[in-house]
């Protein structure tokens, strides 16, 4: 099987103090065959979003990556020129955003918004444009979809807003799209919703997607295969059912215990202890080892990837049964 | 929208008519005109006589009354120094100062708003840290003094340009402009400017501020997402996004350009309003001062209301009903 996404010690950094860079992705690898759902879990700030956007090649300046590889059907992508990434971006890599009041420019039409995009990678005429403009709105279940490329954003609801931009993100039919958090900010009823429909699209059109979360609940419904970040890295991945089941790794564990459910009802909901510790105070070695209950010397030094590049983890005291 | 426009002009009627208040009450209380438009050598009955034929004579609120009765018919008076229309003597004055603003915000548009742009796009380069430093310049060096440098070295070292009168004259519309002629232009040149330097200033840092505000927002990420081309995420989502507060400052200022463009007038001998106004004041002459007052309030509100349409133009939330 060759991976349409490979990522390598994908390291992206933003400048700290004293010119120290701030790994805000550290090492992280992974790979991704077509049509795939990686769910990539973590906490806020633990990298996820900024390993998508280093994936786009939209990492915010000052911020850039600054080591590893990103392989894209073969191409590697770190290296690559603006207009290589540009002619990707939106045709074979979309992505859809997490605030969808906020992802479409308020003073121009929905129509443009979807138009410009087709024009952006290929060459057909206005009628055209729009004329598939519409369809894609009502491939997203937008009533009336003619009607409505005339309308503003603001005359659109939040869960509207989201199925444009997913409209917009399908366009292309591109191999990949990376979904950050794209249901966080709905109503939950909305959020079944959206989930389902954008599930039976991609799978329709075959699509590989990177469905960033920290909601494990959303990721075991519709990932294939899981990666659990933390403080930059990657510590823990693997197939859905065998790291939800089994996890390896005590963040990963503490963090599905952490999640409530019908069996654990009445007794208290287990916590992990301490916070997460900034990009700044990141301790040496693992991460995790200051919250960490079965931490040891060992753990000053950084643990490898134990494990081959589809299921491994980042531990030297991993967990070997499966939960209760 | 018919019904908020309506509203709108009985607004601007009130603003008007208490105008007329302040500005008739304002210009009674500064001086009498008697005493400096009346030959001293004449006799007590031949003074009578003059008052008589100006209507002084007569108690305030009956000038007032009789005053507001001509504005009815388009009448301000007869200014008394000219002995014709006042309105007459300002209108004829028009084109010159027109023409004037016109070239200066012309010129501080040209400038300016390219120049925030790059400024605002990329803060880190020398080249932006020249022109904010310039800006700077701009905003603080006292007008009159920069117009007299600028005579000092083009007009008296150098010898390039005129630095005095409006030049040769052509016809439009029954009025004398100098933009038609080469000789014209050439007059023109220096006074716009000496003008234009603060307005130019000015915009290019609303500019500059905008962008900054604009370039973090989600919708020029996802933009960037989509793989649009640079130049138009510059051009459309962001130019127009912070034109508002632009064109705000463009009206607003392009009628301070037409109102007290005083001191570069006369610094360049240009025979406009504003040096008519000047010579109106110390002159005492009641009628012109009041009609070009009038003319003055007119324009600011006729202003302010373009400006209101360029909102809804810009912006698809604002609505001129209020509700938005």
């Amino acid at each position: 099987m060759t991976a349409l996404l490979e990522v390598r010690d994908l390291i992206t950094e933003f400048p700290g103090e004293n010119n120290a860079g701030l790994r805000a992705v550290d090492e992280v690898s992974f790979q991704l065959a077509r049509g795939e759902v990686l769910g990539l879990v973590g906490e806020s700030g633990s990298g996820k979003s900024v390993t998508g956007f280093s994936i786009m090649g939209l990492v915010d300046w000052p911020g850039r990556i600054a080591g590893g590889q990103i392989l894209f059907d073969g191409k590697d992508l770190a290296g690559a020129d603006e207009e290589t990434r540009r002619s990707l971006r939106g045709r074979r890599i979309a992505m859809v955003f997490q605030d969808p009041m906020m992802t479409l420019n308020p003073v121009l039409r929905i129509g443009t918004q979807i138009t410009e995009a087709l024009h952006a990678h290929t060459h057909i005429s206005g009628t055209e444009a729009r004329a598939r403009a519409r369809d894609a709105l009502g491939l997203v279940g937008i009533p009336s979809p003619e009607e409505r490329l005339d309308a503003y954003p603001h005359e659109f609801s939040g869960g509207m807003r989201q199925r444009v931009a997913i409209a917009i993100a399908l366009l292309h039919q591109p191999d990949l799209i990376i979904a950050d958090e794209p249901t966080t900010a709905l109503d939950v009823t909305i959020q079944a919703q959206i989930i389902s429909e954008f599930q039976k699209l991609t799978e329709q059109q075959g699509t590989a997607v990177i469905w960033i979360t920290h909601d494990l609940a959303i990721v075991s419904g519709l990932a294939d295969r899981i990666a659990v970040m933390y403080g930059g890295r990657i510590v823990e991945s693997g197939g859905i059912q065998e790291v939800l089941e089994a996890p390896r790794h005590p963040y990963t564990r503490g963090l599905i215990r952490s999640v409530p459910s019908e069996n654990s009802r009445g007794s208290r909901l287990a916590q992990i202890p301490g916070v997460t510790p900034s990009l700044a105070r990141m301790p040496s070695g693992c991460a995790f080892r200051t919250r960490c209950n079965r931490s040891t010397e060992a753990c000053a030094t950084r643990p490898g990837q134990f494990g081959d590049a589809l299921a491994y983890h980042r531990c030297f005291h991993p967990y070997e049964e499966a939960l209760a | 929208m018919t019904t908020s426009l309506i509203r709108r002009l009985i607004q601007a009627g009130f603003v008007i008519f208490a105008m007329t208040l302040i500005v008739f009450l304002g210009v009674n209380v500064i001086g009498n005109p008697v005493d400096i438009l009346i030959n001293p050598d004449l006799n007590q009955a031949e003074r009578l006589k003059v008052i008589e034929s100006l209507g002084l004579d007569r108690p305030i609120w009956q000038q007032y009354l009789s005053f507001l009765h001509g504005l009815t018919q388009g009448d301000f008076g007869d200014s008394f120094v000219y002995s014709r229309p006042a309105l007459d003597v300002i209108l004829e004055r028009l084109p010159a100062t027109l023409e004037l603003a016109l070239c200066a915000m012309l010129i501080a548009i040209v400038i300016g708003l390219p120049l925030g742009l790059y400024a605002g796009l990329h803060p880190n380069r020398l080249s932006s840290r020249v022109i904010m430093t310039g800006s700077i310049l701009g905003f603080s060096l006292p007008t009159f003094w920069v117009g007299l440098m600028f005579i000092l070295l083009f007009a008296v070292q150098l010898g390039w340009l005129p630095s005095n009168g409006r030049g040769e004259t052509a016809e439009l519309f029954g009025a004398r402009w100098s933009f038609l002629t080469t000789d014209g232009l050439l007059h023109l040149f220096l006074p716009a400017l000496n003008l234009a330097l603060f307005k130019t200033s000015l915009i290019l840092r609303l500019t500059r501020a905008g962008v900054q505000e604009v370039v973090s927002q989600e919708y020029v990420k996802f933009a960037r997402a989509k793989g649009l081309r640079e130049n138009r995420i510059i051009l459309v989502h962001i130019l127009k996004n912070l034109m508002i507060p632009v064109v705000t400052i463009i009206g607003l200022e392009f009628g301070s350009l037409i109102a007290f463009s005083v001191v570069t007038e006369s610094i360049f001998g240009w025979p406009g309003m504003g040096k008519l106004i000047i010579d109106s004041i110390n002159l005492l002459d009641r009628p012109v001062i009041v009609a070009y007052l009038m003319m003055m309030v007119v324009l600011f509100v006729s202003l302010n209301f373009i400006i209101d349409l360029c909102y809804t133009l810009l912006d698809p939330r604002v609505r001129l009903d209020g509700k938005g």
